[in-house]
């Protein structure tokens, strides 16, 4: 009977945690797809779109997590396919540098402005 | 002077938004393939359409000579204005064309072969468009041509043209 009821728990386990790991491919996966732009589609993502090319990207998506990649790789592997342009964030590089820096450049001298106008108050 | 420094500063800014707007406005926000990037040809295993057994990639690419990889279906209405020009690039000793049965009925796709003749030297059969996605394809028809280094050297998008066949038929010469 014990032997019985250890095995019950551990088949519990086994099978609960597999529905776990499912359960977390599955939201990396939608978050994967929400983040790549389907190309033929206007203004919509792989993960809105039932185009045939969204479907295909869904299905190598899906084919590229359970061979173990990890999300950048997915990215990555999508990125030499297609171009930077298929995925939604844009990666820093040197074609995108302002984009990322001017929002900070901006904030720091709007920062400064403000200083100093209260340090004249003063 | 304070206020001259600020004008200018103004004024700088304001014209870099206009350049910025300007540009992004004259830029088509749809997706343009780059045509003229060399890539290497994907490893891939695909199931051969006549043979219906599955074959490696370099087993289909093995000759020292050029390939034109072109995908269609038979339910493409491009692929059909392209047909012709595709059978008469098949009778060039130096290339090989390999088709790429995209998300098709095999029935289909023999009839539409039968009825219209056989370029290509081998198909593969892409049931899903996933290894239309390995060459980095968005739709159908779609037609790459690989040197002997097996480096994709151009890729055209839509169905290929005359234009298109006299550019490539230069290229392998």
């Amino acid at each position: 009977m014990k032997v019985l009821k250890i095995f019950i728990i551990l088949f519990l386990v086994t099978s609960f945690s597999e529905l776990k790991s499912d359960e977390a491919n599955n939201v990396l996966k939608n978050k994967i797809l929400k983040n790549i732009r389907c190309l033929i589609c206007q203004g919509q993502s792989v993960y809105d779109s039932e185009s045939e090319f969204a479907s295909s990207i869904k299905l190598i998506v899906d084919r590229k997590i359970n061979e173990g990649l990890k999300e950048k790789q997915i990215y990555q592997f999508l990125r030499e396919k297609y171009g930077d342009w298929i995925i939604y964030e844009p990666q820093i590089n040197k074609n995108t540098y302002i984009l990322w820096l001017l929002p900070l450049l901006l904030f720091l001298l709007g920062g400064a402005i403000i200083q100093k106008k209260l340090k004249l108050k003063n | 002077m304070k206020n001259k420094f600020s004008l200018f500063v103004v004024v700088i800014f304001l014209s870099f938004c206009f350049v910025v707007f300007y540009k992004g406005l004259n830029t088509p926000n749809n997706y343009t393939p780059k045509v003229n990037e060399k890539k290497n040809i994907p490893t891939f295993k695909a199931k051969d359409f006549d043979s219906n057994n599955y074959i490696n990639s370099d087993k289909i690419f093995e000759e020292n000579i050029f390939y034109i990889v072109n995908i269609w279906a038979s339910w493409c209405v491009p692929c059909r204005t392209e047909h012709p020009l595709l059978m008469q690039l098949s009778k060039n000793e130096l290339v090989k064309l390999i088709g790429l049965n995209y998300r098709d009925n095999f029935k289909n796709a023999k009839k539409f072969i039968d009825d219209f003749g056989n370029p290509y030297s081998r198909i593969l059969i892409d049931k899903d468009g996933t290894l239309g996605v390995e060459f980095g394809a968005y739709g159908v028809p779609e037609t790459f041509l690989i040197d002997k280094n097996k480096d994709i050297i151009k890729k055209f998008a839509g169905p290929i043209n005359q234009e298109i066949v006299n550019e490539i038929k230069l290229i392998i010469k």
